[in-house]
């Protein structure tokens, strides 16, 4: 099996590249087919972190022997958990998919008052964590339990991943092909379907991962409303059954279904030629349609964002406990939470870094089996990659153990998934002629890169950045395994407070959670995909 | 550059196999520090919660001048970490919010014994049989419904009649908990597999709420949404110690003495090995069975507290009642087998 490059786009090796001088045609046929050893080497480094969780399920299952791995798999409540997760994850990704595409074709196309305000609004449910936003529901229709309400929670949750990129890359698809399109009689469905979605699949398949893996490895939204899927088995071994060997079996349930997620979403993605990119201005549309778009835009940071916040509230002005907030305490929280969010989001980007570089320009068997491995960390609950890093540091690094140094590397191997996607996409977005032109006239490889690739894909490495900071800030699981003693994040002191039912004493730290982790949603809403807008 | 399959996965297989490999020294670690019999602080892993707990610590503190660095998780969480660190855990000492994660860190030998005086103060039944852990404070599983609805007499006493037809959809369980796990196992002890197996059906068929925890269920009651489930009755008075007793919809019944729907599971606490000679720790543990601790739990909590010199909180039926001596709660063997039951019923 080679290492090939990607199938040279019409683009760049068609009429173009006949264009170019002799010595330029050279160069640019010397992009050269093999990936260089060190980006091999970088890429193989990165994703043996990613693999910790996985060597440790291995680990762990085969302790139990397949008798008993059988056993567990054989069960038919094992058999729904597995359906349920691969139900909800599809249901979900389908209408963030829709959902998203719609939120910023509209906000991209269409001239609405406030534009930008509406895409930081369509930011904001990022910032919520699930289990927020179904206890937030709960508090409003307590009834409320199955499959449906799950889908359509985590799908508001969710559909930022896709209405962020997708809206950056609209921004930056011409919309000149799509008026071609209808002025040769095709329908505006027709039109976008021909014209621009082509330019913004990439996006829009990439946001798609990472909704589906999100929906995979969520257990506070279907704990709360009551969905059985495998992360819920995976907490019942481990909190009843006190049994490793069976969580890790459903686990790498979970992970084989999540392969066949990541197969999905690299099947689904072919690289497509890119036209000329030149930014359309959005089009004026009668008031009567405004009106009936508006609630396109409004839904998921309605059921996402304003219906749990308010809720929450509700239960603070109930709550017999209302006390003095410890002032200290909290900024401590905030403090912390920042901290380990920003320590995370560098280290996962540096790791994500040549996974990204290496899928975006090579292929092969051994780029894939990287690649996959790199988004395994995602579609785990957070327990699981927890324990295999507690495994992992005692074993290894037992000096680091319980210090901020595994608890960071922890969120870089959970997040760096949110890193490898879209920078893989910016990355893959450097016309590979640049470079070649910049060595023509006289820099080295690493000069050439510095000057040319690193500028154009800084945009997707500050969103991946920004991704992982928030998905950090959020998490609670594998911060309570791995934290120091005694250290606190928001979501920490959250949970501290929601086990013993003082939602009064809670309502401040979940305020200020949604509050600290919508800076970068905030942020995340205004950086563009690439830098090829002004080009 | 030829990168070929083989080479991917051998490199693949290589870092599995040093991560493999690596496992083995934690287990093996005889570079175990000393530990010094009395330094004046040791580590506690609680599965039980901070607002609940820190302030009885602090209580410890203050009379004994002992420090104690308390890392918090929920205790599920905590039992894996500590099955995960094995020998090489910084904890001392280990306090579980049930007897099932100090049953399955006894059976894999990670609790020292404690001394005849720790475990002797506590009445059989409540308490480890083979002395590596103690029991702290006991809670009853008791009927919560919805008090627009029902009256408690309108109620049935006994758990074998909540499967009955006319509680079809109607009754909410968390089968995946431990608590609930534990009343199913007492009910195969008192009344045998079969009938268990026979009332673990007939729940299935009864179309019952699957809920993942206790106090979700409670939520669901008070909130109407559901309009009765089996829960444990401390959870109740924490609810209502937050919304005001006058406040709650949701109201719980206590079943008839002896009935294995009445059962009283344990919270507890050990001694990791390792740590037997630390002066600190047995303070510690020695002080969770000492008559102030009990009756802060009592005060607090609303728990039963398993001291008999220390009376049950007012308006509980006594401990005496429930008390079902041929119980051993941390029989992980006996939970396999009520696993396999609800398995079997699709429960799991």
């Amino acid at each position: 099996m080679t290492i090939a490059p990607e199938r040279p786009s019409r683009a760049a090796g068609g009429p173009d590249a006949r264009a170019l001088p002799a010595a330029l045609r050279r160069s640019a046929s010397a992009r050269s087919p093999r990936a260089p050893l060190w980006l091999v080497a970088a890429a193989i480094v990165a994703a043996s972190a990613a693999a910790i969780p996985l060597v440790y399920l291995v680990v762990r299952a085969a302790e139990a022997g397949l008798a008993a791995v059988i056993e567990t798999l054989a069960r038919p409540r094992v058999l729904e958990y597995a359906a349920n997760s691969l139900g909800l994850a599809a249901a979900t990704t389908a209408t963030a998919l829709v959902l998203g595409t719609a939120v910023a074709f509209v906000l991209t196309r269409v001239r609405v008052l406030f534009a930008r305000t509406w895409l930081l609004i369509s930011a904001l449910p990022l910032a919520v964590p699930s289990y927020l936003a179904g206890y937030g529901w709960l508090v409003v229709i307590p009834g409320l339990n199955g499959f449906v309400p799950s889908w359509l929670l985590l799908t508001a949750v969710t559909v930022p991943y896709v209405t962020l990129p997708v809206a950056a890359a609209l921004r930056g698809a011409s919309g000149d092909l799509e008026g071609v399109a209808r002025t040769l009689g095709r329908g505006p469905l027709r039109a976008f379907l021909v014209a621009t979605w082509p330019s913004v699949r990439p996006a829009a398949i990439a946001g798609s991962l990472l909704v589906a893996l999100y929906a995979l490895s969520d257990f506070g939204l279907v704990a709360m409303m009551r969905f059985p899927t495998l992360t819920w088995g995976i907490n019942a071994a481990y909190s009843a059954s006190f049994d490793r060997a069976q969580a890790a079996t459903l686990a790498l349930l979970l992970v084989v279904l999540a392969l066949v997620v990541v197969a999905g979403e690299r099947a689904a993605r072919r690289q497509l030629p890119r036209a000329a990119a030149r930014a359309v201005a959005p089009r004026s549309v009668g008031r009567g349609m405004l009106v009936s778009l508006l609630p396109v835009v409004a839904v998921a940071p309605i059921i996402g964002v304003a219906v749990p916040l308010l809720a929450l509230l509700s239960r603070l002005l109930d709550a017999a406990t209302l006390r003095a907030i410890d002032v200290p305490r909290l900024l401590e929280a905030v403090g912390s939470t920042i901290g380990v969010a920003v320590a995370a989001a560098l280290l996962a980007v540096l790791l994500a870094v040549p996974i990204a570089a290496l899928a975006a320009r090579y292929r092969g068997r051994l780029v894939t089996v990287i690649e996959s491995v790199g988004y395994l960390g995602h579609a785990l609950p957070g327990i699981v990659v927890g324990l295999s890093l507690v495994f992992f540091s005692l074993a290894v690094v037992p000096v680091l153990y319980q210090s901020l140094a595994v608890l960071v590397f922890a969120y870089a191997v959970l997040f760096m998934p949110k890193a490898i996607g879209t920078m893989r996409a910016g990355l893959g977005d450097v016309p590979p002629r640049l470079v070649s032109v910049a060595r023509t006239l006289g820099m080295s490889p690493l000069q050439a890169w510095w000057r040319v690739t690193v500028p154009l894909a800084l945009p997707s490495v500050g969103i991946g950045a920004l991704l992982v900071a928030i998905a950090t800030m959020k998490e609670l699981p594998a911060t309570l395994l791995l934290r120091p003693t005694g250290t606190q994040t928001l979501a920490t002191e959250l949970w501290n407070r929601t086990v013993v039912f003082e939602f009064g004493a809670a309502a401040p730290y979940a305020a200020l959670l949604v509050l600290v982790a919508a800076v970068p949603a905030v942020i995340l809403s205004g950086v563009r995909s690439s830098a090829k807008e002004e080009l | 550059m030829r990168v070929t399959a083989p080479l991917s996965f051998a490199a693949l297989a290589a870092t599995a196999l040093l991560l493999a490999g690596c496992a083995a020294p934690a287990d093996t670690d005889d570079a175990m520090p000393i530990v010094p019999t009395a330094d004046g602080q040791f580590t506690l892993y609680s599965g039980r919660d901070e607002e609940l707990v820190q302030p009885l610590i602090d209580q410890f503190t203050e009379e004994t001048g002992i420090v104690v660095d308390v890392r918090y998780g929920n205790t599920a969480e905590l039992g894996a970490l500590l099955l995960e660190e094995g020998a090489a855990t910084p904890a001392n000492v280990f306090l579980s919010q049930d007897a099932g994660a100090l049953g399955a860190l006894s059976q894999a030998g990670l609790f020292s014994t404690l001394p005849d005086d720790v475990t002797s103060a506590i009445p059989a039944g409540f308490t480890s049989t083979d002395g590596t852990w103690v029991g702290v404070t006991g809670r009853a599983r008791v009927v919560v419904y919805d008090g627009e609805r029902f009256t408690a007499d309108e109620l049935p006493d006994t758990i074998d009649e909540y499967v009955a037809d006319e509680w079809k959809g109607r009754l909410a369980v968390a089968p995946t908990n431990a608590s609930f796990q534990s009343f199913v196992t007492a009910l195969r002890v008192l009344e045998g597999d079969d009938v268990a197996a026979e009332w673990v059906s007939a729940l299935a068929a009864n179309s019952p709420q699957i809920f993942e925890g206790n106090s979700q269920i409670l939520t669901a009651v008070d909130e109407g949404a559901v309009e009765l489930g089996l829960i444990n009755h401390y959870y109740w008075y924490a609810a209502a110690a937050e919304a005001g007793a006058e406040n709650m919809r949701a109201q719980i019944k206590f079943l008839a003495s002896g009935d294995a729907g009445a059962i009283v599971n344990v919270s507890g606490a050990g001694i990791l090995a390792g740590s037997e000679t630390d002066a600190d720790a047995l303070e510690f543990v020695r002080y969770l069975v000492s008559e102030a601790a009990q009756q802060y739990f009592v005060d607090t909590t609303f728990e039963y507290p398993l001291l008999p010199a220390v009376a049950a909180p007012e308006g509980l039926p006594s401990l005496e009642s429930l008390v079902n001596p041929e119980l051993d709660l941390s029989d992980l063997d006996d939970l396999a087998t009520t696993q396999r039951l609800l398995a079997d019923a699709g429960l799991i």
